[in-house]
């Protein structure tokens, strides 16, 4: 029998989540399966930075928020008279940029041994943001003006929100290469920190900009690749469906009123549960996609190669493997697959909020997903944002009997139970730092080991 | 042309917030580039570690008020440092003891020890939140302001006013004094000196005969005292929330960067650099040229270099510019 652990693994974790639904709801069950998913997909793109390749990537933040952006630039309806008021002077902007960059470019291109190139290079940087401030201040405070309460922004391309997904991946990409230019040549603890730190700026562009993203005021109502709750609800296929479903629990009911009542209610329960469902299919199909391709990645000469390059930088260069390019390529392609779910995670909660952008939720948790699950091994990553994920969700009734467990002689008043137990929230933390410690200390390798494949 | 006013309005906007700010940043820098210089990591549960230091002294801040114990003009809080400090050295040395001396001893590269930083981070934040919540807690009493902006104004007869916290004075002061003492005790005492060797080169120390358990340990001291005299000035001068103690993490590691890791004046002058640039670069600069240029060339514009929102954008930004340029730090690395 080979891979054993992974299918045990993963049963017991199939089977956790159909606990979750018989004793709590299936609507819970499924909430927690497709933010399971979606976070496996973080942690596939963390795991290709760091488990193919090494590359130490705490910057997850800022690509999912990216991918976030997408969505809104692909899906919204655009804003016809933010456009027509302001759009001339954002497109003029956008050049001015690009002709800074461009400059900058061929100053790095042709005069490399200019003494004072450096000094160049900073001056036109700094003197290109007020000017950038003069091109496209007067626009965006007119497009911000515009329908302040309901848009004041430009708006999107109105097309179906899965392309986004799409899009988020290619924008993080595009971002990754130009952080990957500046930090990849840093050493290990370095790249960790200038990662993180320029996901902060990501975020508070993406907070700040308000005539790109709506900023700190949120877009809400996003579309969906899911059926809306109503439109099932009034549609007569899915309300056979149900009856079809609970023939049995429906025909004990003998008076026509309360049967329908009973159905009506059962329509309205089971259409939230469909559309997860829904979401839960196509994330799944993500998911297994991923897999597909990242353990053909994982096993072919490319993989072999990264996985050289990682174990020993030395030998792979002397070999002639260009590291610098296989770690720029690598950086983007996991970023890629980050931004990508980050568009699926807001196109599930239906509503881009740049300000819930925090490392500690975004960042740090998907590491320990990663860490915890196994790095090099695809399945692991799966499994630890399903371990992780599950864990984070369910902590608050664990911790609250755990209180009640050890409080069991204090008053129900006793002012330390009363604090313990307002204080059940935070108590995920401590699982997630005692997990991550006690994982690191007694299976360094995470619960699934990376295999080592001979062939 | 008046620039006496245009002097104040820019003592009172930029130089005294600035000071006050770039000295809790400096404090903080200095306390990663030691962990960084002797332990050779960079430790993310710095942040967290301010905010238990922090917690210690609120409580029993909080324990002296109700006993009617005070300090007068002066806050509370300062006769609660020594017990912070107490507590924050012991659940270091907790710490290093049962995590990080297992990998030390491994011989771990970095990145685990980064990563364990992790796990700590996550259940010193838990441990915060749990003991005191996670609200905006004000610990500050005693006198509010040194010399209030109406009172400056009257007293000096200008149109601008210079208001002076009181715990901008103590900031500054405490600044003064702890990071003397431990330049002092860096650059002129035996432990200071074996201390810098173990920095420099560990083998070379341990052939010289210092004891390396004894480093650690005086490091963590060290770095204990300096995490909880950070925090709770920035405590006092701002507010205590967990989650600004998190986030002030990432200017200090700016700060540590910007002035070469593992160079203890180097993060000094760093978080002063990082300081004076969020809050000169944020100011609008209208008022300032109103008192300097001829009425006829005054700005009608707020002339501000980067909006407000982007504050902690611009400590990253100066990180980026300094990655791409010198590498190493302003003033050059790895050495303490």
């Amino acid at each position: 029998m080979k891979d054993i652990d992974i299918k045990i693994s993963f049963a017991v974790m199939g089977m956790m989540i159909i606990l979750v639904g018989v004793f709590q709801s299936w609507g819970v069950a499924l909430s927690i399966l497709n933010l399971c998913l979606i976070s496996a997909v973080m942690s596939m793109g963390v795991n290709i930075q760091w488990g193919f390749a090494g590359l130490i990537n705490f910057g997850v933040m800022g690509f999912l928020a990216i991918g976030g952006l997408a969505t809104v630039l692909i899906s919204v309806p655009p804003v016809i008279e933010a456009w027509s008021a302001g759009g001339l002077g954002i497109f003029f902007s956008g050049v001015f940029i690009i002709l800074t960059v461009l400059i900058v470019f061929v100053i790095n291109k042709k005069f490399y041994n200019f003494k004072y190139k450096n000094y160049l290079v900073f001056i036109i940087i700094i003197l290109s943001i007020p000017l950038l401030k003069i091109f496209s201040g007067p626009s965006i405070s007119k497009i911000e003006s515009i329908n302040a309460a309901t848009s004041g922004f430009l708006g999107g391309m109105n097309l179906p929100i899965i392309f986004s997904w799409f899009f988020g991946g290619a924008l993080s990409a595009g971002v990754a290469y130009i952080i990957g230019k500046i930090c990849l040549g840093l050493r290990s603890d370095y790249l960790a920190i200038s990662t993180l730190l320029i996901s902060g700026i990501i975020v508070s562009i993406v907070k700040h900009e308000e005539w790109l993203s709506r900023g700190v005021k949120n877009v809400i109502g996003l579309k969906r690749p899911a059926p809306y709750e109503v439109d099932l609800q009034n549609s007569d296929w899915f309300n056979n469906l149900i009856e079809f479903l609970n023939t049995s629990k429906l025909s004990k009911i003998l008076n026509n009123i309360e049967r329908q009542d009973l159905l009506s209610q059962l329509v309205i329960s089971s259409s939230g549960v469909f559309v997860k469902l829904c979401f839960a299919l196509i994330f799944l199909f993500v998911v297994c996609f991923l897999l597909y391709f990242s353990e053909k990645a994982l096993r072919s000469p490319w993989g072999r190669m990264m996985r050289a390059i990682r174990d020993n930088e030395d030998a792979a260069k002397a070999m002639g493997k260009n590291v610098v390019k296989q770690h720029l390529f690598i950086f983007m392609l996991g970023s890629a697959i980050i931004g990508f779910a980050g568009a699926m995670l807001v196109t599930y909660d239906g509503l881009f909020t740049p300000s819930s952008y925090q490392p500690l939720r975004y960042t740090f948790l998907i590491w320990v997903m990663v860490l915890l699950g196994g790095t090099g091994n695809n399945y692991g990553a799966i499994l630890g944002a399903f371990v992780v994920w599950f864990i984070w969700i369910q902590s608050a009734p664990f911790a609250l009997f755990i209180i009640n467990l050890f409080t069991s002689q204090l008053a129900d008043t006793n002012a330390i139970k009363l604090h313990l137990i307002n204080s059940i929230p935070y108590f995920r933390y401590f699982m997630m730092g005692l997990g991550l410690l006690l994982v690191m200390r007694y299976r360094p390798k995470g619960l699934l080991p990376e295999k080592i494949l001979k062939n | 042309m008046d620039f006496l006013n245009a002097f104040i309005l820019i003592s009172n906007f930029i130089i005294v917030p600035a000071i006050t700010y770039g000295s809790q940043l400096a404090l903080g820098a200095i306390g990663v580039t030691l962990i960084y210089g002797v332990l050779r990591f960079a430790n993310f549960a710095y942040g967290d570690l301010m905010a238990f230091g922090t917690m210690i002294v609120i409580l029993f801040t909080w324990y002296l008020q109700s006993k009617g114990i005070t300090l007068g003009f002066l806050p509370t809080a300062i006769l609660a440092i020594p017990i912070g400090i107490i507590f924050t050295v012991a659940i270091s040395l907790f710490f290093d003891k049962t995590v990080f001396e297992y990998y030390r001893e491994k011989k771990s590269n970095p990145v685990t020890f980064i990563v364990v930083s992790l796990g700590i981070m996550f259940v010193l934040n838990a441990v915060v939140r749990i003991i005191i919540g996670p609200n905006d807690i004000n610990f500050m009493d005693g006198h509010k302001f040194v010399i209030k902006a109406s009172e400056f104004k009257k007293l000096t007869g200008l149109d601008e006013g210079l208001a002076i916290k009181s715990t901008q004075v103590i900031t500054l002061i405490t600044t003064i004094i702890s990071c003397s003492l431990l330049f002092y005790f860096l650059n002129k005492t035996k432990t200071g000196k074996s201390m810098r060797a173990y920095s420099n080169n560990e083998d070379l120390a341990l052939l010289s005969g210092i004891n390396p358990k004894k480093i650690i340990i005086i490091t963590w001291v060290i770095v204990s005292i300096l995490a909880t005299i950070a925090g709770t000035l920035y405590g006092l001068d701002k507010s205590f929330k967990p989650f600004t103690y998190f986030n002030n993490l990432l200017p200090i590691f700016a700060a540590t960067i910007v002035g070469g890791i593992g160079n203890p004046l180097g993060a000094f002058y760093g978080g002063f650099l990082i300081a004076f640039s969020e809050i000169a670069l944020t100011y609008a600069y209208k008022k300032f040229l109103g008192y300097l240029l001829p009425e006829s060339l005054e700005p009608n514009t707020l002339i501000q270099f980067i909006s407000t929102d982007y504050k902690f954008a611009i400590s990253f930004a100066i990180l980026v510019i300094v990655l791409i340029f010198r590498p190493n730090g302003i003033f050059k690395g790895k050495v303490i």
